[in-house]
């Protein structure tokens, strides 16, 4: 473009874009090409990541899972108390926790515990030119360290995701006990109120939602740049980029599940 | 036969050209001595030759083929198949203790069991001195063990070909020495060839076959080379006044960049 300059800012979000795409592209081939690097995708890691990620989360989905009930129980039980209604917490805090809250939070929680740790290992591995000992060695990153932190995001943020909405189905249970409801009729609310399809479609949804966390936080960490701060940086875009992706997703969801009809 | 052909080299960042006009030859089984000062350019040369860093201009063969330029991916990944690299940083897997950095080229190229991996790489690090410290993690260990750790990692395929970048920086004497001896026991036992960055005169004097001496001003614009040849010729007979000052003073204390 003779005579024309183009902005920095414009220049920096286009060299974004498109480092998003060959990073895509990158997980693409190198999902094509496992069967052949079947060796490089580690097992074991995917079940170190796993724990790390999973099982280690545990905690505190749980805390949040039941305060959340608590509290979303709590703050409906105002409204509706005044139409004699508040049986109807369940459905509100059932339905909202399975399709939505569950997957969201647990997706939240996952960007900012694991996302962030995928940015700043990865980040310091390429600080220590481990990822170049890799290339020479003719070894593919992306196989060998993207795939099994994706693949075990995908599989252990649903799990995570049903335990925060047990939990949070506890916490509401508690406080409507305190009502003076019975357990029995909490649990016939619940179930008349949320299907099965809630909370199949909440699991899916946060299947999706850790896998993307997972690659977001892994592309910032071999993105990571040179100098004292680029590791912070890495894991900051992680966590930042992995729940704006992870809402947009969300959305995206929305409006298909509304086509749907589900 | 020539291991690495090298033509016409050179490397910009930006608007600076760190060197140009870089060629030369690596014989199958030599010990190839790149020399000189902190800065010129031997590490990006040798990131250049492992195929980590496309040349801004210039070719380079591994054994016979062409690794740089369109298409010579698949000539690359062969050529990795062949050579073993020590990174100056050691670059070690800081997730693996020792024993692990060496296993992992052997659990992903060859199908020994689990066993014979881990017999082999307690021997590769008993050759660099480490027999004791297979199970400590990179974090637990001093610069010098991490570089020979790397280089117990880079012998584990036992590779005709070896990149050693400034191997016995801030390695003892003793130590240095001992690392002399094994890669000429290598180049005379299984006629390895080397690429070795160093600045230890009596080291270069030990071991090189040539050797290569980059200056930052070698061209009024680029660094470049300065002098080629065995290291032996170059001290007695080179006139260049920086290579005369290499040679004809101590060894400077191995400049880490
Ligand atoms: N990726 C890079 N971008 C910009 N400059 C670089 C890069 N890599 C190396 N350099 C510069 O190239 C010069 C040579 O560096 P290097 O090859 O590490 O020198 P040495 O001979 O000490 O190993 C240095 O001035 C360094 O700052
Ligand atoms: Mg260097």
């Amino acid at each position: 473009m003779p005579g024309r300059r183009i902005s920095p800012r414009l220049a920096a979000a286009f060299a974004t874009a498109t480092g998003g795409l060959v990073f895509i592209g990158a997980l693409v081939t190198a999902l094509v090409r496992l069967p052949v690097n079947r060796r490089q995708f580690r097992l074991s890691d995917v079940a170190r990541e796993a724990e790390q990620a999973g099982f280690r989360a545990l905690p505190l989905v749980l805390l949040l899972g039941a305060l959340i009930g608590l509290i979303l129980a709590f703050q409906s039980a105002i409204p509706m108390r005044r139409f004699g209604a508040d049986i109807f917490v369940a459905n509100l805090v059932s339905v909202s926790l399975l399709r939505e809250l569950g997957p969201l939070l647990s997706a939240v929680i996952l960007a900012g515990r694991t996302g962030s740790a995928f940015a700043a290992e990865l980040g310091t591995m390429k600080v220590n030119q481990e990822l170049d000992a890799l290339a020479v060695m003719g070894l593919d990153p992306v196989t060998l360290l993207v795939l099994p932190r994706m693949a075990a995001t995908l599989l252990v943020t649903p799990v995570l995701t049903l335990m925060m909405d047990a939990a949070g189905l506890i916490g509401m249970t508690l406080v409507m006990v305190g009502f003076g409801y019975s357990e029995p009729a909490i649990q016939a609310q619940v179930q008349q109120a949320a299907s099965v399809s809630d909370l199949i479609g909440g699991l899916a949804k946060a299947a999706v939602f850790g896998a993307v966390v997972a690659a977001i936080g892994c592309r910032a960490g071999l993105g990571t740049g040179n100098g004292p701060r680029a590791v912070g940086l890495a894991a900051t875009a992680a966590v930042v980029g992995g729940i704006v992706a992870t809402i947009l997703l969300d959305g995206a969801f929305a409006m298909l599940f509304y086509r749907l009809g589900w | 036969m020539a291991i690495i052909e090298a033509s016409g080299l050179a490397q910009r960042f930006g608007d600076r050209t760190i060197f140009r006009d870089v060629s030369f030859r690596v014989e199958e089984g030599q010990v190839f001595v790149l020399l000189g000062g902190s800065g010129c350019g031997k590490s990006t040369l040798m990131r250049q030759l492992v195929g980590l860093l496309p040349p801004t201009e210039g070719e380079i063969a591994i054994a016979g083929a062409r690794i740089t330029g369109p298409d010579a991916a698949p000539a690359l990944a062969a050529a990795r198949r062949r050579f073993g690299v020590m990174f100056q940083s050691g670059a070690l897997f800081g997730s693996l203790d020792l024993a692990g950095n060496v296993m992992l080229p052997l659990e992903m190229f060859t199908d020994l069991p689990r066993a014979e991996r881990a017999a082999r790489a307690r021997a590769k690090l008993a050759e660099v001195g480490l027999a004791d410290a297979a199970d400590r993690l990179p974090a637990e260990i001093s610069g010098g063990m991490a570089k020979r750790a790397a280089i117990a990692r880079a012998l584990a395929l036992d590779p005709p070909l070896l990149f050693l970048d400034e191997p016995s920086a801030g390695l003892d004497p003793i130590t240095a020495a001992e690392l002399d001896r094994l890669i000429l026991s290598l180049r005379d036992r299984r006629g390895t060839s080397f690429v070795v960055v160093t600045h230890e005169l009596a080291s270069i004097l030990a071991i090189g076959d040539a050797c290569l001496m980059l200056d930052r001003n070698a061209w009024p614009d680029a660094g470049g080379v300065i002098a080629a040849g065995p290291p032996r010729v170059l001290k007695a007979e080179s006139r260049h006044p920086v290579v005369r000052a290499f040679f004809d003073r101590a060894p400077l204390a191995a400049e880490a960049a």
